[in-house]
Order: structure tokens, then sequence, then C-alpha cells
């Protein structure tokens, strides 16, 4: 059934969609949506969609409630209406109306925005596989399905509430209006034919600053590559002198104080895509991310060596993001940039800092590899 | 779409009815609907009326209802809509027992619509009105484009509560005594006739003739003036003066008179929403409920009446005051005996047996509204018993806390938030300030700044109405401000007030 209500409801999504596009620069530097996310959907706050007005700021006005407690007693959060906006007074207002927004949706709001081209996928074959997932319940269903406990609790209500349940003797007898049976849902599970290899430099020198541009910028890439690929994997690889594959939570927050081989890494990830990721059934993404400061010109001579006949070869695009941080000497995309910088699939990114994400996912994502 | 009442529904209707009319409510004829719950969402978010204009922010409004009642967050029971015959809504996936408590509930509404003084004056044909804005706004959408359209009923929605709330149906139209008033400030002040020089002095003192050039002078200014005097419905103003299209005049007067039909709801909410509280809870509790709906009835008022800390719930606050008057005027805890007892264990046995509450309630939501409903009614043993107190944000800590308990201070407050519908008073008292054209609004401050970014934004969207230099005298911290948007840039200066 169509409502009236329909238009004006897509009206308004057209207007969010365009919100979120004006602002896009702004949420990708700031990654300012990052921090809730769900699933896969994730909460946006649009800056003036609600209608200006001539009011008073909430803060300013405070207001009359109900309820226990002493003077000078804090109200938890959520206790206090919200709707007027938090800040009072004259600077930039937060009051942001929040949108969900499917990952998805974002996926190709940035796509248009940045003009991504779409990625050629080199290996397109995709099993999808079916599982059976028991989330509802229902009134009716297989009694080999039968939900004990809700059906008792349900009957259980049905006494209570015509007065025939007596706690003297608690004898409870589901009618079969009170029967109830989990229900299942089939879902498939696309196998994955992507993956991401992202290496890190966490050497003293890449401070805290350099790695939240990391995290930005991989999360902007993470939701790309998902867009194109259904089920992703990822692994993580952090690196000073030696390489070690960590979980996505401790390849954020190491910091470690030593040296930096990032030949290290290369082997790490050279060896995670032999062993695990065979060119014929992976599409193939390693990204690396350092303040361009190396050990040694040996080293890197060790680097540009394995890139060269173990790595490119297998991988559908190789990219290095060069976060500038004021230790590093930023020499070794100069490096690659005359050994390798011609190859087709590699792209090198230099990230002065945050306002520079934006145009570095455009230098990743724009070949369209 | 809507559907009429079942077989069973109609019965249960009729007999809910019934308890109403012998209540004593007196209400206009009550059309009930059925209705989905997708279809509850989509009325609720056109504020009640099956048929509004297209606008982006009904979508809005019906997201978050969806949304909210998806996750489980929110529901809507009741809606209804102040009209002749009131039209009101039953979301059928309800229990039954819901369905009976929100009849109840809407007889009560509707009783209140009738009979309160601030709806005396409001559209009862709204239902048919407010379809016909929607077929003039969608022609104007046909002829001059829905982006334009929508721009400009975006622009004009930021100054919808820029109405005069209080007095909704005097026009303040130019005097018709003007042009003789007019007439006689042309008189030249002239004195006395003087025979001998040396007495001018004397028959017509200088000072005095200075005063009175003076005074005939202002008098001539204040004609000038354009608003004579200060006027509150800016709206209107806007129609008038603004040099505007007839397309954007049509849309203009159509959102106000929407805010007009609105005003008087906002004006009454905790009286409204407590009267029909009440008497869902008398019908159900004394007459309607079966033995075996009392847990869910249970369920579902307790859920109305819930409250929070840092919010008022009308339904919860009404319902307490209709009772508290109804159980003062019962005992005849009123008058100036009562008032002047100080002693406490009197106090509390007072019982003169008056049992006048039922008439006085009958009377109260006759002839008062939230302001002075809160007034008058809203005693210090109130708001203790309610246990209210004054709330707000202390910087230090970044968190909302209590601030006071003090009976005064609450009710202060309370007033304070209810006053002009909780929103600033703002009126335009120059439509050629400087002598340019320029419009200058004037914030009739108490105590409160306004926000400061909204501001500014309005001032554009007003601007882009008024099409030269707006401007609006306000205070912030204390020191008289002007705020400016001249089209391009806004800016801001100290001025004395």
């Amino acid at each position: 059934m169509t409502l009236k209500i329909h238009q004006d409801h897509s009206r308004f999504k057209q207007i969010v969609r365009g919100k979120i596009k004006a602002n896009l620069r702004k949420y990708v530097q700031k990654g300012e949506m990052l921090g809730k996310k769900g699933k896969d959907a994730i909460s946006i706050p649009i800056p003036f969609i609600d209608i200006p007005r001539f009011k008073y700021g909430h803060k300013e006005q405070g207001g009359v409630g109900q309820g226990d407690g002493d003077v000078g007693q804090q109200l938890g959060p959520g206790a206090v209406e919200p709707g007027d906006g938090h800040q009072a007074g004259q600077g930039e207002g937060d009051h942001a109306l929040e949108v969900d927004v499917t990952l998805e949706e974002l996926a190709q709001i940035l796509g248009e925005e940045l003009q991504l081209p779409r990625i050629e996928r080199r290996q397109n074959e995709r099993i999808v596989t079916q599982k059976v997932k028991y989330t509802g319940v229902n009134t009716t269903g297989p009694e080999s399905l039968r939900h004990f406990k809700r059906t008792f609790k349900q009957a259980l209500k049905r006494q209570i509430a015509t007065g025939t349940y007596d706690p003297k003797m608690p004898v409870i007898i589901p009618t079969r209006e009170d029967r109830r049976y989990r229900s299942y849902k089939l879902q498939e599970l696309p196998e994955t034919n992507a993956v991401i290899i992202y290496m890190m430099d966490v050497s003293g020198s890449m401070g805290d600053e350099q790695k939240e541009i990391v995290r930005i910028e991989s999360f902007w890439l993470d939701t790309w590559l998902k867009h194109q690929y259904k089920g992703l994997e990822s692994r993580y690889i952090i690196h000073d002198a030696v390489a070690r594959e960590v979980d996505r939570d401790t390849f954020f927050h190491t910091r470690e104080s030593g040296g930096t081989m990032i030949s290290s890494a290369y082997k790490l990830c050279r060896d995670i895509i032999q062993a695990d990721y065979p060119k014929s059934a992976w599409n193939i993404y390693p990204f690396h991310f350092s303040d361009g400061d190396n050990w040694s010109a040996d080293d890197t001579r060790q680097c540009i060596e394995m890139l060269r006949n173990d790595i490119l070869p297998q991988v559908n695009q190789f990219a290095y993001g060069q976060v500038e941080s004021p230790y590093g000497s930023g020499q070794f995309i100069k490096d690659l940039r005359e050994a390798v910088g011609d190859s087709n699939n590699v792209s090198l990114s230099e990230i002065a800092d945050k306002d520079a994400i934006y145009a570095s996912i455009k230098d990743f994502l724009g070949k369209g590899r | 779409m809507p559907k009429s009442l079942s077989p069973r529904l109609a019965a249960l209707r009729d007999e809910i009815h019934g308890y109403a009319k012998e209540f004593g409510l007196d209400f206009f004829d009550t059309v009930f609907e059925m209705v989905s719950y997708d279809e509850m969402n989509m009325v609720a978010a056109y504020g009640g009326f099956p048929t509004r204009y297209p606008h982006w922010r009904w979508g809005m409004e019906y997201e978050q209802l969806a949304k909210g009642y998806e996750y489980g967050l929110s529901k809507i029971y009741e809606l209804v809509i102040n009209n002749d015959p009131c039209y009101a809504y039953l979301m059928e996936s309800n229990p039954e027992v819901d369905q009976k408590l929100v009849m109840a509930h809407v007889y009560g509404h509707c009783d209140f619509f009738k009979n309160n003084f601030s709806f005396r004056h409001t559209n009862r044909r709204m239902i048919d009105d407010m379809a016909n804005h929607a077929t003039r706004v969608r022609r104007w959408v046909d002829k001059i484009g829905v982006e334009k359209v929508e721009d400009f009923i975006d622009r004009t929605l930021s100054l919808e509560n820029l109405i005069d709330q209080h007095a909704p149906h005097i026009r303040r139209n130019p005097d018709p005594q003007r042009a003789e008033e007019e007439a006689k400030s042309n008189e030249r002040v002239e004195g006395f006739k003087v025979n001998r020089e040396y007495m001018r002095g004397f028959i017509n003192p200088s000072e005095f003739m200075d005063s009175q050039r003076k005074r005939a002078e202002d008098e001539k200014q204040q004609r000038k003036r354009f608003p004579e005097r200060p006027q509150r419905d800016v709206l209107y103003f806007l129609l008038e003066h603004a040099p505007l299209e007839p397309w954007e005049v049509d849309i203009l007067s159509i959102l106000r008179d929407e805010a007009y039909y609105f005003a008087p709801q906002g004006q009454t909410k905790i009286m409204n929403e407590g009267w029909a509280s009440y008497w869902h809870s008398t019908i159900m509790t004394r007459r309607a409920l079966k033995d075996d709906e009392i847990i869910d009835y249970a369920d579902h008022h307790s859920g109305t009446m819930g409250v929070r800390p840092g919010a008022i719930n009308p339904y919860k606050l009404g319902i307490e005051l209709w009772r508290d008057i109804e159980d003062r005027w019962n005992k005849g805890r009123f008058g100036k005996e009562w008032d002047e007892c100080d002693d406490l264990r009197a106090r509390q046995a007072w019982d003169k047996k008056l049992g006048a509450g039922r008439e006085k309630i009958f009377e109260v939501r006759k002839h008062y509204n939230d302001i002075t409903f809160i007034d008058t009614f809203l005693t210090a043993e109130f708001a203790q018993q309610q246990k209210l107190f004054v709330y707000g944000f202390n910087d230090k800590r970044n968190s909302w806390e209590i601030l006071d308990r003090e009976f005064r201070k609450v009710k202060n407050k309370l007033l304070t938030s209810l006053t002009n519908f909780g929103q600033p008073i703002i009126e335009v008292v120059d439509g050629n300030y400087e002598n340019r054209s320029e419009l200058l609004l004037a914030h009739k401050h108490d105590g409160q700044d306004l926000k400061g970014d909204y501001a500014r934004e309005t001032l554009r969207n007003l601007q882009s109405l008024w099409r030269r230099p707006v401007n609006i005298i306000t205070r912030y911290d204390g020191k008289g401000t002007l705020l400016r948007y001249d089209g391009q840039h806004h800016s801001e200066k100290k001025v004395e007030l």
C-alpha cells in the first residue's frame, strides 16, 4: 500500500543525502561519525536540518522537573529533555539531527562525490552459502522448535490476567494459544573474495595524530571496498623493527619505541598472501602507512625487491600512504616513486594532515583497481 | 486507508460514549477511525490531519515516529483533531482495553476543545481547510516548481512562531481616527495672542512653549512610526508590507493560519492532557474496566504517567492538578479562612464536606489556560507532594542538576517556561529602520539570551522575505546587542537599551 507520506519521506531522505554530500569533506576529515557505528549503519549528525527559530538555548533556560533528589544532585544523562540543542550562546551549535545511514549508502555517496570508478574485479566468482539463523519467536511451528520458557511465560500471563493463577498452588497449564515456537530465517552468506592487508608503522616516530589519520582513512577504505565486495576480510600488521600480525584493536592502539624496518612488514605481508590468499581466488589490497622513515637504504632496497617480485604480481593494488610527522624524513615515498611509481597497480599518497585525507582517499581509490 | 469500527468496537464506543455523557462531558460528535500503525504514524506526522501540503518535514517526522515504533521506544495511542465533528484515530493492533482507554481519553479532549475559551475562535472546519491548503500549495508547486515553493516554506517555517499567541483574532489595523489626528497634528503651537510684546514671557512662557512644541513634534514622529505600535504578529506584518509575490503571499497566509490553529493546543497542553487523562482514568476505573483488564490498564496508565527527572510530563502534572483542585473544592480547602490558617494539624484535618469539586473543575476547564491554571491552582503543598524542582546546567560540572525546590522559584520557572509557549517574545518595532526600509525587530528580554546561531540563521530567512537588511535588538550577557543581516553578511554591535 502506498501512503501519501512516502513522497514527503523520500524527499526528506533526498535532502539528508544532499546534506551528507555537502558536508562529506568535513565528515571525512573529522571522523566525527566513526564513534557510533552499528553493524552496518552509522549515525551522522546533519547540521541545520531542523528549522532555525528565534529561541532560547536550552542550557540557558533550564526548566522544571519532577522526582526525588537533593539540591545539587546531578540528573542522569538522558533525563533532560533534548531537542533544543545543548549549546547556548553564540558558538556554532550542535543542534544536529542524527540520521541513520547505511554504510552501503554512505559508500555510494562517497563514490559519487569523489567520482570514484567502480573497482574492476580480477576475481569475480562468488560462492554463496546459506545459513539458518534462529532469530524470532512465532505462534506456530513444529513441536520440535517449541520455546519452552516463552510458552510458560505466556501461560502465566494469561492465568494472572484471567484470575486463574493461584500463587499457593502454582500450576501453569499452557493452552494451544500459549505455545511459542522458535522461528528461523535463511541467511545468505557470500564467500569472501577480497582481502585488505593493513600495515602500519608503529615505531616511536608515529604519534597519536598520525595514527588517528590512519584510523580515519582506513575506515573509508573499508567502507568503499565493502561496498564493492560483499564480505571483505581484513588483516592487520604492525611493525617497528619487526613485524607481527595483530587484531584490529591492537592495530590502532599500539605504540612501540623501536626503530623501523619496513621490510619486515612486507615480508610478513608476502607470507600471508602466499599462505592464505591464492591469486586465483582473491582480490588483494595491501595498504601500508608510515611516516616515511626507514632504517636504512639497504632495507628500502629489500622492500622494493619484495614488492616487485612477490607482492605486486599478486595483488589488485598496492597502496602506500605517507603520513607527515615531525620526526620522519619522508624519504620512503620518494624511493617508492622512483622504483615502482609508474607501475599501474601502485598508488602512493602523501597525507599532510587530516584535511588531506579527502584527497588521499581519491589517490588510493581513484584508479578503480 | 482508515476503516470504520468493527461492530464489536462500535458497541464499546457506544458504551464509553454513554459513560462520558453520564459524567457530564460535553463534546462535538466524535468520529473514530481505525488505522494500521503505519497509517497512524503518517497521520501523526501530518499533525493529525490526513491531508497536508507537501513538505519534507512531515517525512522527517514520519521517519522518527516509524523508527521509534520499530525499536519499541514509543507508540502513539491517541490522536484527535479539534474539528466539528472531532476526528480520532484508533490503532488496529491495540488490545481492546487500550481502545477503551483511548476512547475515554479522546472524549475528554473533545470536551476540552469544545468548551475551553482558548479554542473558541479556532477553525472547526480545519480538516477541510487543511485539504484546501494542500491543494493550493500543490497548485503553486505545479506552477512555480517544487524547489522554489519548498524553499519558501522552509524559510517561512523559520518564522512560524512569530505570531501573537495570546490574541489570535485581534487585527490591529490602522486606526480609523488617524486622519482626524493627522489634521490635529498640523496645528502649530502658537500660544495665546499677545498684544504687548513685553508680556509675552508671562502669557506664553518660553519653557512651556518649547515643551509644547516638542510634544507636538513627538506626536508627529509617533504617527510616522511604522508600525505605530510594536507588532507581535510578525507574520501579518510581513504579509502586509513585505515585497512578496502573490504565490508567496498565499503560502505565507496558509502557514500563518495553521500556526494560529495550533497555538491554543500549545497554550493548554498541561490542562488538556491532564483533563483527558483525568477522564480516561475516571471512566475506566469507575465504569468501563473488566476484572481481567486491570493489569493491562494499569500498565498503560502508569506508562503514560511516568516522569523523568529533567522534564515535566503534562499528562502527569495535569491530572494531579485536576485531582488536587477537585479534592480541595470537595473539602473546602480554599478561600480566606483556609489561606489564613497556619495550624498544620487543622489544615490536615480540614474537610468542610462541600462536595463542590466536580463542579469546580468543569468551571476551570472553561476559563483557564496553562499559565492561569498553574498560576491560580499550583500550591506550595502540591509542589512539595509532586516533588517539583528547578534544574539547570552546571558549567563547572558539565551536567544538569537540581537547583532548587523552593516553591516560589519552581512556580516562577514553570510560568516562565509557559509564557508565550516558552518562546522568546519578539515584535516588529520599525519597518523603516534608519529611514532605509530596513526591518527592526525587538526581543523583549526576560533574562534568557537567544540561541545565537539559530538567531543568525533565522535573520537570514527573514531577510530573504523582507529583501532589505533586517535587524534585531536583543541582549547578550546583559548588554544590548543589535544583530543584523544585510543579505550577505551578519554583523553584531553593542547598543544602548
